[in-house]
């Protein structure tokens, strides 16, 4: 029998039948994965999970899927590093960093696209969608290939050609939109209605794609030997996988395969598109956005879908929010780099900076055991971080060219301005 | 004839997906006929005490309403309205 006993609205609670739906008939609400806890708990186990697969599929037992069968190609299970280095420049006892950015297309997307796109099948979908920040529309689309369905990416047309590059490569429909995400996202969503046998990943089957990024708290109490950190930083665009991983943590708990956990969770945005941070900040609603600009392009929403329900995550569990300006993360993509040799996208750089403005004002304290999400991979933004970079000229074929060339330090590829600690 | 098209959630009230609804005037009328056609029902689900409920996003001509005037925004022939749940996206 099954584990998933339907859908919940998460606002008045009614109860609705599992399917390609995502909104409250009764209120408009967003919907969520009702489970079976008694179920779950008959057949989770920490013994279990160690022996299942090196991906997120170990975790099966708190994941809404009924096939034996997975669209897998591999996401998940990856490195939690203990980040001594950084931790040190920031002024942190013990710090790690969960390395997302290593997935099979390059970011945490493939997590919450393997539950979907497994969904989709077994809801017998002829076609999966979604709309893309940029990150998504690759896991899709290798999803969709490896599946063997077809695929309907919707873009803003700005985001990075390295992305598109990629994207591309996978063979789907991509759909690039005049305006900003807003309007690719309006767009996917009267697309997606008017197609009720396409699986759109993050609109009609959105309460059990955002199920995947529950497996970021998972992997990281795990390799704690299940134990839940005092305080991890996420990034936020629409704020789903912020709440994702507060569930996460919530459901450990509950199952009991962490003891009580009081984790702080604290969310990072660029300061050009903050809506949700900024609603943290003042304690207010969030106010969504018409226009946005920044360089952080993965995490530009300015109507995100999750942002009340992430801003009163963060302030339930006595987090904060940070809002780095573009240069800060800028800044912050080379001293992740330089500090643990993890090369992160600029929503990774969001997450690094955003920790460090919440160590500066006290947010998180010295002694907390903290958890950094790098959640996208440095190569698909090589064209952001171009212009922060000093490519040496190069050199005659000599050795007496080369010791001309280290006898004087070579030039910074920032800015070396920090802000606090020396490092 | 202003053009409206109905979010699939609404398909168990309105029974249909779009409509051409004759009025000139702000969305405020045009809320006004379609609650005369589609009954107090129809209000429940989109309004909570005489406001769009905050999982309702209203669109005309693809610019959401509460980057323009909200209720008060003008209408017209020609105009698209759109009304869609605000759950989806990230
Ligand atoms: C690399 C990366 N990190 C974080 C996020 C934020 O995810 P969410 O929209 O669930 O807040 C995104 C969203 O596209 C992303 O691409
Ligand atoms: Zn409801």
């Amino acid at each position: 029998m099954s584990r998933v006993l339907g859908l919940v609205c998460r606002e008045c609670k009614a109860e609705v039948p599992p399917g390609m739906v995502n909104t409250c008939t009764r209120c408009f609400g967003p919907l969520e994965v009702h489970y079976d806890w008694e179920k779950v708990q008959e057949s989770i186990s920490r013994e279990k999970i160690a022996r299942g697969p090196h991906s997120i599929w170990r975790y099966e037992d708190l994941l809404p899927v009924e096939s034996a069968e997975k669209v897998d190609l591999g996401a998940g299970f990856k490195k939690l590093h203990r980040a001594r280095n950084l931790g040190r420049a920031l002024g942190l006892r013990e710090l790690y960093v969960l390395d997302d950015s290593v997935n099979p297309t390059y970011s945490f997307k493939d997590r919450v696209t393997s539950v979907a796109v497994t969904k989709a099948l077994e809801f017998g979908a002829e076609a999966v969608g979604c709309a893309s920040t940029g990150n998504l529309a690759s896991a899709v689309a290798a999803h969709a290939a490896k599946a063997g369905l077809p695929a309907y990416i919707f873009i803003p047309e700005s985001i990075e050609l390295g992305k598109i590059v990629q994207m591309l490569s996978y063979g789907p429909r991509i759909i690039p939109v005049h305006g900003n995400y807003d309007d690719a996202n309006r767009l996917a969503s009267e697309v997606a209605d008017a197609h009720p046998t396409w699986a759109f990943v993050n609109i009609n089957i959105r309460p059990y794609y955002t199920e995947g990024s529950k497996t970021l708290a998972f992997e990281v109490a795990e390799q704690l030997d299940w134990q839940a950190p005092d305080h991890v930083v996420v990034p936020m665009a629409s704020g789903a996988l912020l709440c994702a991983i507060a569930r996460g943590f919530q459901q450990l708990e509950q199952v009991g395969l962490t003891p009580e956990n009081h984790t702080r969770i604290s969310g990072a945005q660029p300061s050009g598109c903050a809506p949700i941070a900024r609603a943290v900040q003042t304690r207010g609603d969030v106010v969504p956005l018409r226009t946005y600009e920044t360089i952080v392009h993965s995490l530009a929403i300015g109507n995100p879908a999750d942002g009340p329900y992430a801003r009163d995550a963060i302030l339930h569990s006595r987090g904060g929010a940070a809002i780095p300006t573009d240069e800060e993360v800028l800044e912050a993509i080379h001293l992740l780099a330089r500090t643990e040799g993890i090369f992160t996208e600029p929503a990774g750089g969001t997450t690094v900076a955003g920790l460090q403005h919440l160590v500066e004002n006290g947010t998180i304290e010295p002694d907390e055991r903290v958890v950094l999400y790098a959640t996208g991979n440095g190569l698909k933004t090589q064209e952001s971080l171009t212009r922060t970079i000093h490519i040496p000229a190069s050199i005659r074929p000599t050795v007496g060219a080369f010791e001309a060339m280290v006898s004087s330090p070579p030039p910074a590829n920032t800015p070396q301005k920090t802000r606090g600690t020396a490092w | 004839m202003v053009k409206v098209r109905f979010s699939s959630a609404l398909q168990g009230v309105t029974k249909t997906t779009l409509k051409e609804v004759p009025v000139e005037g702000t969305l405020h009328d045009l809320f006004a006929h379609l609650k005369k056609e589609f009954g107090a029902e129809f209000e429940n689900r989109l309004f909570e005490a005489g406001k769009l409920r905050r999982f309702v996003n209203v669109f005309v001509n693809g610019e959401d309403v509460r980057h323009l005037q909200g209720l008060e925004t003008p209408v017209k022939a020609g105009d698209e309205v759109s009304i869609l749940p605000a759950v989806s996206g990230g």
